[in-house]
């Protein structure tokens, strides 16, 4: 720092390097990560495990899109299932009248299921946090309702899926779906982290902190909690987008499943909230767990396990696993 | 419109409300009196329902005894429940991202844990008032609603006569205003807050005995009570028993009457659908402040 | 000496052969035959009415050497009547458990839902009951025990309506009412086709869906007597055909005609708790225990069913599950035993050009896995007196009065909801 306080211009090759590191880093892992990702699977040759990690990935999207509101911004969003049955029921739609290809519907979906959070952050977010937390729920019931009458996508009856066959690059459709949902995490994580180390991130984190001081600071609270919600629901949406070629029967129940609702609060709860680790940490040990666990001893004990860890992980270590790092970090000389 | 049809509608929606007033009571001390988001509220009403359930095959006994019977074990569980929340988040001040987690958690544990043991069939209790039926003239008074509402409505007044008579009672009423001036007058917060959460715990448990008179019940039928609980606590203005009383009438009427001319598969969406409008439009609820 | 030493020859080679055969036959790996059955949930007593009758089946075979010499095995998962669970299940045992056979759960709901997952995999699916579950994939594949015939959702309505349209006077208007669920959904819209046809011509004055977890019917019930319609057609499943006769009796509706497709009064648990409440009741059947419906064989499967069933806590009668259940068994059992082993093509094959000769009878196969003929029974409950179930196993009380040539009884109008 000179006399006046003002830092010196860095040397350009610093900026380079420093970009390098921002943009160039992430993407190159995440071209490891998928390289990576395939070779494993395709030399177990399980095609179940396709469907298995299917599960998991699609949860670091949920967990993740769910916490650039829920862990950045402070608002605990409980429609999850609603954004989430947007995504499914925009392709059901498709399903049955034009046959779109899949990733268009995904953008599709993505679009239908961030309008509708943007729509419905504006009528709730001014709300105090825990009514806007209810005020979500009762929106996710809503929609539940509608598609519970809308005869054409099924209704209460369900409709069952059949899987197209599988564009050449990808063999069987299995495998096809675990491209997509790969891609979509990978975005997903990428946007988590771009909105982290931005503006709109420390924006989010002032709100989190104290709106009515941010607000007074400056902060357009509003405005950036609008956009984490239109953000956070489109990609919810997107995952939600494949899930009938998976599951192969669509209906309300399972579309609005609480099951995903619980997991995808759970998740980023119990490894950690504040930054983009967590969401992907919380979703890989979770899904791994109850996949193990679902085909091992029962669906219904594995979903109480994850009803348990939240609960003890809310009450006893409330900064998630990230945070039992940081403060083993702390203590450790 | 056939006017039986309609009468029975509106009778239906009013016997309905009774028992929805006993359903919200609980949530209007936790939530509106307490300031504690007890998501899981419904939880405990199928808690209580199975119970009943349980009493009733096992022992024969009558859910109106079962639910009397219930009311002491559930208020103590309650301030036990009030304790472990009181030292995890509140004293920290932590309390809404976190305790909204927590209960949703709880809400799920107890779900589940109630399909673990009962599994996903309707349960029903046997009594010999349930399949009998008033008939005056073109309209019919089930008792199967009926009892559940003079029940329920028993319960509210009760809880009133406790919070305009007694110390304790008018304790919770300041809590919510002025935990400071509770303390200079000899009462603390935290143990008048604790009681204040048994009871509320205690009346879902007795709800849910009401419930099982009303209808068959199986696990995941607390979900639909999320909506209806809180939009009535809202729409009723967070902490006015009263306000609680109308509310509930006003969305016993409002399902009985779209399920008579819309259809029952539009039901669930009416106590929700009126809770966002509250929301939305006039937070502070009908006798809200 | 030869004699003797050829003798010791002739029973130690006996020996060794029942000793080489008895253990290549426990070594032999276990055929395995996978399935998703409602073991708990809505539909529960007919799924555990099925997975004892499997059972008696596979001790039976097992008894006898096995299927082409190896032992039976059953791997099975509850699906709690909840379709949504089915293709998780189904994926389950063809990619991890890897069974060597799938056949189906019980009922509409859970069979549509398993069929994209065998489809995709190409299997050959002999399911259980299920109205029309292959008209929307005409899966070349697929074979059903449902006795319905080519057209099922007509099939399932017609007795109804054939019988509605002999009653003098003619009736002029029809309630149709159901769940809005696979099967219930497929029956009304038989139940409507036919009531618009020429032949029929009724005026269709209610015609609604009720989501399949409604519990409380008193205002759908009301609803409907306020039209004071001629005919009531519902088409339900065991939980809510359960409600709408209790509302039924509680609001009080009577019409010439009531019933139709309502699962659940088959089993013994709705006739008993209802019992004299089903007299006049017109409802869909596939056996009863009527004169004209004595097939050889099918008394010693109820009779061995029965002896068990009650320990095991199931349908005490077996009437509706356990003959089809059982004759289900035996056509699986032909068809790999021709086949010589489990080629989804060639068993697929086997299966359609095949007259099976079984314990309900002769059983052929259509293009599409229906029965080619059909047979499906309109029956009336009568002279029912109080509560007891075992007067359901004497003939008289479900007397069938379509098809014309199984006919042993005749038609009692109206259906009014008394007070005993």
């Amino acid at each position: 720092m000179n006399a006046i306080g003002h830092t010196a211009p860095l040397p350009a090759t610093s900026i380079s390097s420093r970009r390098v590191r921002r943009y160039l880093v992430p993407i190159a892992a995440s071209v490891l990560i998928v390289l990576f990702g395939f070779a494993v699977l395709d030399w177990i040759s399980f095609e179940y495990a396709y469907l298995a990690t299917y599960t998991i990935l699609q949860y670091v999207v949920l967990a993740t899109a769910w916490n650039i509101l829920g862990g950045y911004a402070g608002y605990v969003n409980f429609g999850v299932a609603g954004f989430f049955a947007l995504g499914v029921y925009t392709c059901v739609f498709n399903y049955k009248t034009l046959q779109l290809p899949l990733p268009v519907i995904i953008m599709v979906a993505g679009l239908i299921a961030g309008i509708v959070g943007l729509g419905m952050g504006y009528l709730t977010l001014r709300l105090r946090g825990v009514f806007f937390s209810i005020a979500t729920l009762a929106f996710a019931i809503v929609l539940n309702t509608v598609f519970n009458n809308w005869r054409f996508v099924g209704g209460a009856r369900g409709v069952p899926v059949l899987r197209p066959d599988a564009p050449l690059f990808f063999g069987t459709y299995p495998r096809y779906l675990f491209g997509l949902i790969l891609f979509l995490a990978i975005a997903a994580v990428l946007i988590a982290r771009a909105i982290e180390y931005s503006w709109l991130g420390r924006g989010l984190a002032a709100i989190r902190d104290d709106e009515i001081a941010a607000e007074c600071s400056g902060v357009p609270a509003l405005r950036l909690k609008l956009i984490a919600a239109t953000i956070s629901g489109g990609l919810i949406g997107m995952a939600g987008a494949p899930f009938p070629y998976f599951i192969t029967y669509v209906d309300p129940a399972s579309a609005f499943n609480l099951t995903i609702a619980v997991n995808t609060v759970a998740m980023p709860v119990i490894g950690g909230m504040t930054s983009w680790v967590g969401p992907v940490i919380g979703a890989v040990l979770l899904g791994t767990l109850q996949q193990v666990t679902t085909v091992t001893i029962s669906s219904a004990l594995s979903l109480m396990l994850v009803g348990i860890l939240l609960v003890t992980f809310v009450a006893l270590a409330p900064r998630g696993i990230i945070g039992l790092i940081k403060s083993l970090q702390r203590q450790s000389p | 419109m056939s006017q039986e049809l309609l009468f029975n509608a509106l009778i239906t929606g009013l016997f309905l409300g009774g028992f929805y007033a006993a359903v919200s009571v609980g949530i209007t001390i936790a939530f509106g009196m307490l300031d504690i988001v007890n998501i899981a509220h419904p939880a405990f009403i199928m808690l209580g329902a199975f119970i009943a359930f349980y009493l009733n095959s096992n022992f024969g006994i009558d859910p109106l005894v079962a639910s009397l019977i219930a009311i002491l074990p559930a208020f103590i569980g309650g301030r036990l429940f009030y304790k472990i929340y009181y030292y995890a988040f509140e004293r920290h001040g932590e309390e809404s991202l976190q305790g909204l987690a927590f209960f949703f958690g709880i809400l799920f544990i107890v779900e589940v844990g109630l399909l673990l043991v009962f599994g996903v069939d309707y349960r029903f209790v046997e009594a010999n008032y349930i399949r009998k039926t008033i008939d005056l003239g073109y309209i019919s008074l089930p008792l199967r609603l009926v009892i559940p509402m003079i029940a329920g409505l028993t319960i509210v007044a009760a809880i009133h006569l406790f919070t305009s008579r007694s110390f304790l009672g008018r304790a919770i009423l300041a809590v919510s205003q002025d935990p400071g001036a509770l303390r200079i007058v000899g009462g603390n917060p935290v143990r008048v807050k604790e009681i204040a959460f048994g009871l509320s715990i205690a009346t879902a448990v007795v709800a849910g005995a009401l419930l099982i008179i009303i209808q068959p019940v199986e696990p995941s039928l607390g979900r639909e009570y999320i909506g209806r609980v809180f939009a009535i606590c809202v729409l009723g203005g967070m902490t006015s028993l009263s306000g609680t009383v109308v509310a509930s009438f006003v969305v016993g009427i409002a399902e009985a009457l779209t399920t008579t001319f819309g259809g029952p598969s539009w039901a669930p969406a009416v106590a929700f659908g009126l809770l966002i409008l509250t929301l939305i439009v006039r937070p502070e609820g009908i006798f809200g402040r | 000496m030869k004699q003797i030493s050829l003798v010791i020859l002739r029973t130690l080679a006996a020996f060794a052969c029942i000793f080489i055969s008895e253990s290549l036959y426990a070594q032999q790996a276990p055929i395995r035959i996978g399935f998703g059955m409602a073991l708990s949930g809505g539909l529960a007593a007919g799924g555990k009415a099925a997975l004892l009758t499997y059972q008696i089946w596979q001790e039976e075979i097992n008894a006898r050497g096995g299927l082409l010499g190896r032992k039976i095995d059953l791997v099975y998962y509850d699906d709690q009547s909840n379709p949504a669970t089915v293709p998780g299940i189904y994926s389950k045992l063809l990619d991890i458990d890897k069974v060597d056979l799938v056949t189906s759960g019980y009922a509409t709901g859970p069979i549509v839902a398993a069929m994209p997952v065998v489809i995709a995999h190409k299997k050959t699916f002999l399911a259980f009951f299920a109205l029309d579950a292959n008209g929307q994939f005409k899966y070349d594949r697929y074979f059903t025990m449902q006795p319905s015939g080519p057209d099922p959702a007509v099939a399932q309505a017609i007795g109804f309506f054939n019988l509605a349209k002999n009653i003098t006077p003619k009736p002029q208007t029809i309630a149709i009412v159901g769940a809005d669920a696979e099967f219930g959904q497929v029956a009304m819209s038989g139940a409507r086709q036919l009531a618009k046809r020429e032949d029929f011509n009724f005026k269709i004055v209610y015609d609604q869906s009720y989501p399949p977890n409604t519990v409380d019917f008193t205002s759908i019930v009301r609803s409907i007597k306020v039209l004071n319609p001629d005919l009531v057609y519902i088409a339900s499943y065991p939980p809510d055909t359960a409600g709408m006769l209790r509302a039924i009796y509680e609001v009080g509706l009577s019409a010439k005609l009531l019933g139709g497709g309502m699962v659940g009064l088959q089993f013994a648990a709705l006739k008993q708790q209802f019992g004299y409440q089903l007299n006049n009741i017109v409802d869909y059947d596939y056996y009863a225990p009527e004169p004209t419906m004595k097939f050889p064989g099918i008394d010693s499967v109820l009779e061995k069913y029965r002896t068990r069933a009650a320990a095991a806590g199931v349908d005490v009668l077996g009437l509706y599950i356990p003959p089809y259940a059982y004759a289900e068994m035996q056509i699986l059992e032909q068809t790999v035993t021709a086949v010589g082993g489990f080629d989804d093509a060639k068993m697929a094959d086997y299966l359609h050009k095949t007259v099976f000769k079984t314990v309900v009878g002769n059983i052929k196969f259509g293009p599409y896995g229906e029965w080619d003929p059909g047979r499906e029974l309109t029956v009336q409950y009568q002279n029912i007196k109080g509560n007891d179930v075992q007067q359901f196993k004497e003939s008289g009380k479900q007397v069938i009065l379509d098809p014309p040539e199984l006919k042993s009884g005749n038609l009692i109008v109206p259906f009014t909801p008394t007070k005993q």
